[in-house]
């Protein structure tokens, strides 16, 4: 009888709202509640300038959580993010050394190492079956050491280029900032492969049920080990446009971004087992983060409450709505 | 087959990270300028012990097929609360103590609730729940400091007898204590079947549930106990980032050598310890050859990648592609 009428009430809404994820809309509320809880706080929450300043201070962490949103359709997931991001900006700052070849190759030499690391990833996990959290770790810890003994302790050329920097704080456009176009370039790429190409469904495909895929004639692991190259590409990008935000490349500059890259696809509703989610949720979690981190550190709140805050809040959200069908 | 056949099958694991760790702690003191003695050993049993309890938390949440990817984090909560409440009268020592183990006990909990009962992914858990002990850690020390009763310190930290590390004693004691018993009660019968196959194990009326909890709740446990000897070990406590990840990552590093399945179901607590001293060797081996070290964190990068690695010749005796796909 309820059923009926709820079925009722929902046929009569409009096309779009029946058909979105409710964890999407959840996201978008909690967006729309933290700009609330912000504009009490402080009256230039709402002003185009500060919104947009978040928009690109978003548009990093955007690049690096649609790799990694790549990876968990999969069911899969990449750890090796921290040092993605740190080894992308440091071989890109350290390629800028070399003349002024150097100078040019040095955001595509940047993104192929990151490209490198991913492969390692995707080997390891399609065709020597390696759990992705143990061999996404190790290499993690490989591309750490390789920066450790590379940097030799000091820093030798760290600073950023100037199309680096061009490509984080320049306008092309003039009021949109050149990190936000990257990013909506980038989503807009990541949608056009997960709806329109076969490798985008194939990725749908492995994600709901490996076995199914490859039975059905689908090479599963090179689909695999493209979509960790893809990650860890994405991550070393994101790495370079940090740097270039920064003008400078530093070693612990990925480590702030794990935690937010998986909550940010998770928080949009993608299932952490693979196989469900759409971008628009990534998008929403990005967001929903970078709001959070903004209104914590607009508070003043220390490094120690940020974090706990942030851990209670991915708990709390994914209780609410990630949690595994129950056993029985 | 007999049952000493059994016992070498089941234990293969274990006998392997003893003689890889046999082997290293050979090359390590014959080429040590000091040569083979108490004070080296002494020193490299205190180093190791720490890995060694992380190791053995991590164990146990391996063995149900999870993991936990906050015991670095619990570790280094703990190491902050002993830094303010190990001190004192032995009467307020020993309460600091029970609160210390107590709040592991507590973190371990918190991870088997989310995972368990809120049917959470237990990385993404772990690595959340991670941050806020962290967190809470930072907020106890924002600066490293703070001190520890040094009786007890030096006590656990010394000798016995001259001779035997007292570190070494305890972590047998602790052996003896948590994990003989654990592994042998219905609780963590019920841990390893729900590792080897859940299905399986909760058809046959398993208490699969209370199993996985119980050994999240120890694995928090054994992980402050890590923190409580990593306090004794330097009078202060510290709340660094990185150093919670390295032990984080070099637990899953000395569990996989030491023989315990990342799927669940296989190996022991006893393989772990092996795991970790080897592993800490190995990576010491490049002090006494003079290398930079600089070096050591790529080095100790290789042996994890090279050590999981291992785990994919099982794929050479696959018959049927499709178990490729578990």
């Amino acid at each position: 009888m309820s059923e009926t009428t709820l079925g009722g009430i929902a046929g009569r809404m409009p096309k779009f709202i029946r058909r979105a994820d409710p964890a999407v809309v959840t996201a978008f509320a909690c967006i729309v509640l933290l700009l609330f809880l912000g504009s009490l706080y402080s009256r230039s929450f709402l002003s185009p300038e500060y919104l947009l300043q978040q928009l690109k201070v978003a548009s990093f962490l955007g690049v690096i959580a649609t790799g990694m949103m790549l990876v968990i359709l999969l069911g899969q997931i990449d750890l090796s993010v921290p040092w993605s991001v740190a080894a992308g900006a440091m071989m890109a700052c350290a390629a800028a050394a070399y003349g002024p070849a150097g100078v040019a190759l040095a955001i595509p030499f940047g993104i192929f190492c990151g490209v490198l690391i991913g492969v390692v990833n995707g080997i390891g996990v399609a065709y020597l079956r390696i759990p992705s959290m143990i061999i996404t770790l190790a290499t993690n810890a490989v591309a750490q050491g390789l920066m450790v003994v590379y940097t030799g302790g000091f820093s030798p050329q760290d600073s950023a280029t100037g199309a680096m920097r061009y490509l984080a704080t320049g306008f092309a456009i003039p009021g949109v900032p050149n990190a936000v176009i990257i990013w909506a370039l980038i989503g807009a790429a990541m949608v056009f492969v997960l709806t329109r190409t076969s490798f985008g469904r194939t990725v749908y495909g492995i994600g709901n049920r490996e076995r199914a895929a490859y039975l059905s004639g689908i090479d599963t692991r090179r689909v695999v080990m493209i979509a960790f190259a893809v990650s860890g590409g994405l991550s070393a990008f994101g790495g370079v446009l940090l740097a270039g935000y920064a003008s400078k490349a530093a070693q612990s500059m990925g480590d702030a971004y794990l935690l937010p890259s998986i909550a940010a696809v998770v928080l949009g509703g993608t299932s952490i087992l693979g196989g469900r989610g759409s971008y628009l949720g990534t998008v929403a979690g990005v967001i929903l983060i970078t709001l959070l981190q903004s209104i914590l550190s607009v508070m003043q709140m220390p490094e120690a409450g940020r974090q706990i805050i942030y851990g209670v809040v991915i708990v709390a959200m994914l209780l609410l709505y990630g949690r595994a069908p129950a056993s029985r | 087959m007999k049952d000493w056949r059994y016992w070498l099958a089941e234990q293969r694991g274990t006998l392997l990270a003893l003689g890889i760790f046999i082997a290293m702690f050979a090359i390590y003191t014959s080429n040590h300028p000091a040569g083979f003695n108490a004070n080296v050993v002494q020193t490299a049993a205190n180093k190791g012990v720490l890995l060694a309890f992380v190791a053995m938390a991590q164990t146990l949440v391996v063995i149900t097929a999870g993991i936990d990817l906050s015991v670095g984090m619990i570790f280094l909560l703990t190491n902050c609360l002993a830094s303010w409440l190990v001190v004192g009268t032995p009467m307020q020592t020993t309460l600091g103590v029970i609160a210390v183990l107590a709040v592991g006990l507590l973190c371990g909990a918190i991870n088997g609730a989310i995972v368990i009962y809120g049917r959470l992914q237990p990385i993404v858990a772990t690595i959340a729940t991670g941050a806020v002990y962290y967190g809470i850690g930072l907020l106890l020390r924002p600066f490293p400091g703070g001190s520890v009763n040094e009786n007890l310190a030096d006590a656990l930290t010394g000798r016995v007898f001259d001779v035997v590390p007292a570190s070494l004693v305890a972590l047998l004691a602790i052996v003896l204590v948590i994990w003989v018993p654990f592994s042998r009660s219905v609780l963590g019968r019920a841990a390893y079947a729900a590792g080897s196959s859940e299905t399986a194990a909760y058809m046959s009326g398993v208490p699969i549930r209370r199993g996985k909890f119980a050994a999240y709740t120890l694995a928090g446990l054994l992980a402050a106990i890590g923190g409580l000897f990593l306090t004794f070990f330097t009078y202060t406590g510290d709340a660094a980032y990185a150093s919670g990840n390295a032990y984080t990552l070099f637990s899953i590093a000395a569990v996989v050598l030491g023989g315990v399945s990342l799927f669940g179901g296989k190996g022991s607590a006893i393989g772990a310890i092996f795991g970790a001293l080897a592993f800490r060797t190995i990576g010491d081996l490049l002090f006494v050859f003079d290398f930079d070290p600089l070096w050591q964190p790529l080095f100790q990068g290789v042996i994890l990648l090279v050590a999981v690695s291992l785990g994919a010749f099982a794929l050479f005796r696959v018959r049927n592609r499709l178990e490729w796909f578990l």
